[in-house]
């Protein structure tokens, strides 16, 4: 196998190789294209995890659903399109600025990256308050069936409340929309930490060149958390098509 | 001993700082192994002695030493800690941790710093899951089945499911980073099939450990989520369903399984192949194997819930899934026989070990067929046969060739060689008393005793006293390692860079190694296990006088 000889003098692999010199690599990489190429892999793995947690919720919804078509159903009748629609377009656009800021570091332009993460910042936050607003709505409208709150108990939107018969199917419907989308807006917190992170790296210069992978990861980060929103924002607005999209008024 | 003539390098990993923050910050994968290794063996202690517990309670049909409540609180603490603080661990953390940057030939893993938030977060999930045996104990059983974990047991549930989720990222971290230093950081000319059959082995459990531990990682949070606020996904009064927690906690824990053994199917084909001096037999098989246990490991998760009510169908097609899994198995135990066939076979402790696991595993992989088969699991469900099933693969399986992997590669971890006749010696009592422990176990179970139980009928009783006196010899097996292990760091012969004479790269650097691990990175020109007739000769002659021929 070719051995090296052991009983040579231990030598820094920095002297031989010359790392020393280059700040950017990392001294247990061999060289930039090994460091860059690593980093994205482990950041598609991470991201393998993640579609593996939300998996479990994913795989609970078409059980649930499956269960409690009608209820899933009139669930989705009580959401606020309007709103949803709204988030989902503030939420694509905060993609093309990510997309934006990441082209940004790999051409040096400081400018640039800084206004584009802080666009998706205000995106999302902006995605955040919304979504805020929409539980508050739920809480009025009764629509909690957790945390000790009367549930499915008449309210000035829904006078005749949610009958009886059909409190258990809702209450599974309301507990994975709680469950889902709060976990999806915790990502987005932590994401939107990440940019104030990366807007703090780039006034200090340290985002270009080689360390512009870290925007690239941040990105993909980003794009991943927008893309669960894809699937979310179907799966509980648009369970069944509304009745303006039928042309009546009817629900 | 202390022979003067030793050309120890000048400078290695554990002399090139002492202060504790040199280990508490470290970034080298052999510190963190070290460390892993102290605090696996920490929690394994702590997992024994409440097993010591049980066994003690089951000498006699009373209920006479604890309540049942207490019991109950027992045999989850010994769960708990074997299997998410110690199992699961065990080989990826510590032989892992340390080997497969040395077996690929690099000076780290890709992620030096995830790898130590991996070992931090393992401590905080492990002072968690102390915190709640402490504050009071947990009695759900390690398996957290709702609605018992979520509505109606009132003890420390959360703290001990907020333990096992933290250790689940710790897991997911290691797995992650085993990955891509495989993939990325491989020596020039180390191809995948030059790799040792240890990595392949590493790679299909980093698989499973980044794919499945998310899900009961969500799963658990579930739960923690109806304790805390009342979301009752798994609530039937909040139109949920329990069986779905079974689901979602066996897609990950029997894949978990997995994750347990194929690290030690690791560390067997490497012993098996440097005291057989042979390549091992179906050298593509046994690593093609792995990934064939990995990938139908994530499809018969539905054999634990033979009887919890799921379909026929689905138990039938669960049922089949689960036969599969024995081909792939079967390969690995016939290729290892068939490497020791005509072998020049060598009885070092490493190798007792191994051999020790061949059988058992044998043992404990025939009798999960048993288990598998529809209608014998109705009768042998939730019974001592199941129990001493899955200790013949994680302890008779796992924990042998744990010991066995540790005795191999303690020389490159520490320099200092181990006492050859005490390591064979509590090789043998851990062999005879792991089958007086758990062989009438299976009698037990098969004669109808429930498994979780500590009052039993009186026809059963010299059967568990045969299996608690195992038990003690057992213990005193596990003592001996721990203790002449210790003793030999101060005391044991200096080791040679290749003691055994084995193949493979980590044997080329010295032991200890250095910090950056090889003085020049090496390249690789040659296929794995290439054992010369030279290499022989020169393993007798390096077992004679130690020091003086450290060859040049």
């Amino acid at each position: 196998m070719a051995p090296p000889s052991i009983a040579d003098p231990v030598v820094l692999p920095t002297d031989e190789h010359g790392h020393g010199h280059n700040p950017e690599l990392a001294h247990h990489f061999e060289d930039l294209t090994q460091q860059r190429e690593s980093l994205e892999l482990g950041m598609w793995l991470f991201l393998v995890t993640e579609v593996m947690f939300f998996g479990g919720l994913f795989l609970a919804y078409l059980v649930y659903r499956h269960w409690y078509p009608a209820q899933f159903a009139e669930g989705s009748h009580h959401m606020d399109l309007t709103l949803g629609t709204i988030n989902t377009a503030v939420l694509l656009t905060s993609s093309l600025t990510m997309a934006l800021a990441v082209h940004a570091a790999t051409v040096r332009n400081k400018k640039m990256l800084i206004n584009m993460l802080v666009a998706t910042i205000v995106f999302g936050a902006t995605f955040l308050v919304v979504k805020a607003f929409e539980y508050h709505d739920k809480y009025v409208d009764n629509h909690i069936p957790f945390a000790g709150l009367p549930f499915g108990e008449p309210s000035a939107k829904y006078p005749d409340g949610i009958p009886e018969v059909d409190r258990p199917g809702a209450a599974a419907f309301y507990n994975l929309y709680f469950l889902m989308t709060g976990l999806h807006a915790f990502h987005m917190v932590i994401g939107i930490v990440l940019m104030l992170v990366l807007i703090y790296l780039a006034t200090k210069d340290r985002l270009f060149g080689e360390s512009s992978v870290i925007v690239y990861n941040s990105g993909l980060y980003w794009h991943f958390v927008d893309l669960v929103w894809v699937y979310l924002f179907p799966f509980f607005y648009l369970a069944v098509a509304h009745g303006w999209l039928k042309g009546g008024g009817g629900h | 001993m202390n022979s003067p003539t030793i050309t120890e390098p000048r400078r290695n990993y554990l002399n090139a700082a002492y202060s504790v923050r040199s280990w508490l910050l470290t970034v080298d994968h052999k510190r963190i192994a070290l460390l892993y290794l102290l605090s696996i063996t920490f929690f394994f202690l702590i997992g024994g002695l409440a097993a010591a517990f049980v066994r003690v309670e089951l000498m006699t049909p009373q209920g006479d030493l604890v309540e049942s409540e207490t019991y109950n609180k027992l045999f989850t603490l010994h769960g708990v800690m074997m299997i998410f603080f110690f199992l699961i661990p065990a080989i990826p953390a510590t032989l892992g941790n340390f080997l497969v940057p040395l077996m690929v030939g690099a000076r780290d893993l890709a992620f030096p710093k995830l790898n130590l938030l991996s070992w931090y977060l393992f401590m905080a999930a492990g002072t968690l899951g102390l915190y709640a045996t402490f504050a009071g104990g947990v009695d759900t059983g390690w398996t957290f089945y709702t609605p018992y974990s979520s509505t109606y047991s009132n003890t420390y549930v959360m703290a001990t499911a907020l333990g096992a989720f933290v250790a689940g990222f710790s897991s997911i971290l290691t797995g992650l980073n085993f990955i891509v230093t495989i993939h990325k950081m491989r020596a020039p000319g180390l191809t995948w099939f030059r790799l040792p059959l240890f990595i392949w082995s590493i790679y299909a459990a980093s698989l499973i450990m980044v794919l499945a531990t998310p899900v009961v990682a969500v799963a658990i949070l579930c739960v923690g989520m109806e304790r805390l606020l009342g979301i009752g996904l798994f609530d039937p009064a909040k139109g949920g369903d329990p069986i779905l927690f079974q689901h979602l906690f066996w897609f990950y824990s029997h894949p978990a399984v997995y994750i347990m053994i194929l690290p030690a199917f690791a560390v067997i084909n490497e012993l098996i192949a440097c005291f057989s001096r042979r390549r091992p037999f179906g050298y593509a098989f046994i690593g093609f194997s792995s990934f064939a246990i990995a990938i139908v490991g994530f499809l018969v998760w539905g054999h634990h819930m033979f009887v919890s009510g799921q379909s026929v169908y689905a138990g039938m097609v669960f049922s089949a899934l689960s036969f599969l899994v024995a081909i792939p198995s079967s390969i690995k135990v016939f290729n290892w026989t068939a490497t020791l066939y005509k072998a020049s076979v060598s009885w070092q402790t490493p190798m007792l070990y191994a051999l020790g696991f061949i059988g058992l595993f044998t043992i404990g992989g025939l009798t999960g067929l048993f288990l598998a088969t529809l209608a014998v699991d109705v009768h042998v469900h939730d019974t001592y046969f199941v129990v001493a099933h899955f200790h013949y693969i994680m302890v008779g399986g796992t924990v042998m060739a744990y010991l066995g992997g540790i005795h191999f590669w303690w020389p490159k971890m520490t320099g200092r060689m181990y006492p050859e006749g005490w390591a064979k010696l509590s090789a043998i009592l851990i062999f005879v008393g792991f089958n007086l422990t758990f062989f009438p176990q299976f009698l037990l179970g098969y004669w109808g005793m429930p498994r979780r139980y500590h009052i039993y009928p009186e026809e059963f009783q010299v059967l568990n006293v045969m299996s608690t006196a195992g038990a003690s010899i057992l213990g005193i097996g596990y003592l001996f390692p721990i203790t002449y292990l210790i003793w030999s760091l101060r005391y044991g012969k200096k080791a040679p860079p290749n003691p055994f004479g084995h193949t493979g790269l980590e044997w080329t650097t010295p032991s200890p190694p250095p910090t950056e691990n090889f003085t020049r990175v090496p390249i690789v020109t040659e296929e794995a296990y290439n054992f010369l007739p030279e290499d022989t000769a020169r393993k007798v002659e390096e077992e004679t006088p130690v020091g003086s021929t450290i060859h040049s």
